[in-house]
């Protein structure tokens, strides 16, 4: 892949920013980027760097696309775009979509390995136990397998009564 | 309570010893974490603020390792007590520039530091001299546990530990330690050991964190991924990470002093020359030169001399403990002035780098 902004020698800093609904990429060679300011992605204030990276017409889209509102605290799009940080813990979900490719190049993986608050342990691994067995279940169906649906069906069951109640997200 | 009261002393701090205390300075493990039904602090209204700030103050007061702290609202704090605080590694300058609405829970000892309202509602760190890193862990995992009864966290079953910056999401632990690494500075090796720990995904960073220059050749090398794997693997990678920038660093400082020992010398003994004879120095100056006598002193180089004086000048010397020391308001120059005389008294009774001989061309022996 070569740097976007020379096109001569090849990309090794890769970017990644959400407009809209949209994502968007941009790839640097080392001295692209260091022109840039781009030499530290450690220090992450992307949406800082990205406005200072003559992407004004991406910018510009944003601005004439309908802007998403989190619910809870009013938070944008162009608030994250400028402090390159959330309003509060209901933005995860408000800007899920955008959110997704973003921690896909920030982080190992997109969901938490770590701990887990005491209180929530049981019921997180009850979410995850419905989780799989849906799955399951769908793929039964998907594959015409009725007799084990139908098994699968009733463990669900078994297990959604003391599931009802929780939130699970 | 008066926090100059409440630090302990700059002499008694750099009396502090950890393993590899000679290249690990110190180690500190740190956990992001925010209420569930409020909007992190950069968002939040002052109002809001206050409300988190007076929620969350009691319950980290009230645990047992938090005996006898230092609690204070941020705003109770002059300009000049928050630096000194960020001089002492214990704040983020992000925290020093906070007023009303943040705050801070100190332990008597000095190994916990939770920050509330920072950039997170609750950034809590375990601080250890040295290299400890698995030993902070099991603090900090502690001291989280017994918080987590008091407190609603914010935390989603995918996401882990909902935190301000998506950077910190999932476990929000910040694993880093702090680094003299003199030798691989002179050997010109830093910035090839600086890009491959890069590449293995952890960040270097200057004295003071994110965004601040390699002062006096101390580094900080921290983990940058949060989501996707557990607490335990990232204590684990640095670990090892560090065991390979402590032998880097010994192989190099070694090596100096068979291949370049004039070099070293005069790096040595050109500091301690200006140290204990300056009229005028900069702190910036004072960091770097106290670094090769820091150096000097492991390589025997000041028989009698102790590696904790040149540690505590590297706390005494920084402005804000200058100008406390001082009291009165001292213009920069000033500074350079009265931080030149300081170290002229301390450095008096130090004698002159005691060097082995070798041969005239100095190319070893």
């Amino acid at each position: 892949m070569l740097c976007s902004n020379c096109k001569d020698k090849p990309a090794t800093v890769h970017l990644t920013q959400i407009v809209g609904d949209k994502m968007q990429k941009l790839d640097l060679c080392e001295d692209c980027a260091k022109a840039k300011g781009v030499n530290d992605p450690g220090s992450f204030a992307l949406a800082d760097l990205m406005l200072g990276l003559g992407a004004s017409q991406e910018i510009e889209q944003a601005g004439g696309g309908v802007e998403t509102k989190c619910p809870r605290c009013g938070f944008t799009q162009a608030d994250f775009k400028k402090s390159g940080r959330l309003g509060c813990p209901e933005c995860y979900k408000t800007f899920a979509e955008g959110l997704e490719g973003l921690l896909k190049t920030m982080h190992k993986g997109t969901r938490h390995a770590g701990k887990v608050p005491e209180a929530l342990r049981e019921s997180r691994e009850q979410a995850d136990r419905l989780k799989l067995l849906q799955k399951k279940l769908d793929k039964a169906i998907k594959e015409e397998n009725f007799e084990q649906a139908a098994q699968l069906r009733d463990e669900l069951k078994q297990l959604a009564p003391r599931a009802t109640g929780l939130t699970v997200t | 309570m008066d926090i100059h009261n409440f630090l302990i002393s700059p002499a008694e701090a750099a009396q502090r010893h950890g393993p590899h205390d000679r290249i690990v300075m110190s180690s500190r493990v740190r956990l992001a974490r925010n209420l569930k039904d409020a909007a992190f602090p950069g968002w939040a209204k002052k109002p809001e603020r206050i409300r988190v700030l007076d929620w969350i103050r009691p319950a980290v007061e009230s645990l047992p390792e938090m005996k006898d702290a230092f609690s204070e609202a941020m705003d109770n704090l002059s300009a000049l007590d928050k630096q000194i605080l960020v001089e002492r590694h214990l704040i983020s300058r992000e925290h020093a520039a906070k007023s009303s609405g943040s705050g801070l829970v100190l332990n008597r000892d000095e190994t916990f530091c939770v920050m509330i309202n920072e950039e997170d509602h609750l950034r809590m760190q375990a601080l250890r001299p040295g290299l400890q890193l698995r030993q902070a862990w099991s603090a900090i995992d502690r001291l989280d546990s017994e918080l987590e009864k008091k407190l609603d966290y914010a935390f989603n079953n995918d996401l882990g530990y909902m935190t301000a910056c998506p950077t910190n999401l999932g476990t929000g632990i910040r694993v880093s330690a702090m680094l003299h690494l003199p030798g691989l500075v002179l050997g010109d090796q830093i910035n090839p050991i600086v890009q491959s720990v890069n590449k293995l995904g952890l960040a270097v960073r200057g004295l003071y964190g994110e965004g601040t220059e390699a002062l006096g050749n101390v580094f900080q090398v921290s983990n940058q991924m949060t989501l996707g794997e557990n607490e335990i693997t990232i204590v684990e990678r640095l670990d090892k990470v560090l065991s390979q920038i402590i032998e880097h660093e010994e192989n190099a400082r070694q090596t100096l002093l068979e291949k370049q020992p004039k070099v070293v010398y005069n790096h040595i003994g050109r500091a301690y020359g200006i140290l204990a004879n300056a009229h005028s120095i900069s702190s910036k100056e004072t960091m770097n030169l106290l670094s090769f006598m820091r150096l000097g002193v492991e390589m025997n180089l000041f028989p009698g001399t102790e590696r904790s004086l040149v540690d505590e000048l590297f706390i005494l010397t920084q402005p804000a403990h200058l100008q406390r020391m001082l009291s009165d308001k001292l213009s920069a120059e000033e500074r350079d002035l009265a931080r030149a005389d300081m170290l002229r008294e301390r450095l008096k009774n130090v004698g002159r780098p005691v060097v082995k001989h070798f041969g005239p061309a100095g190319t070893g022996n």
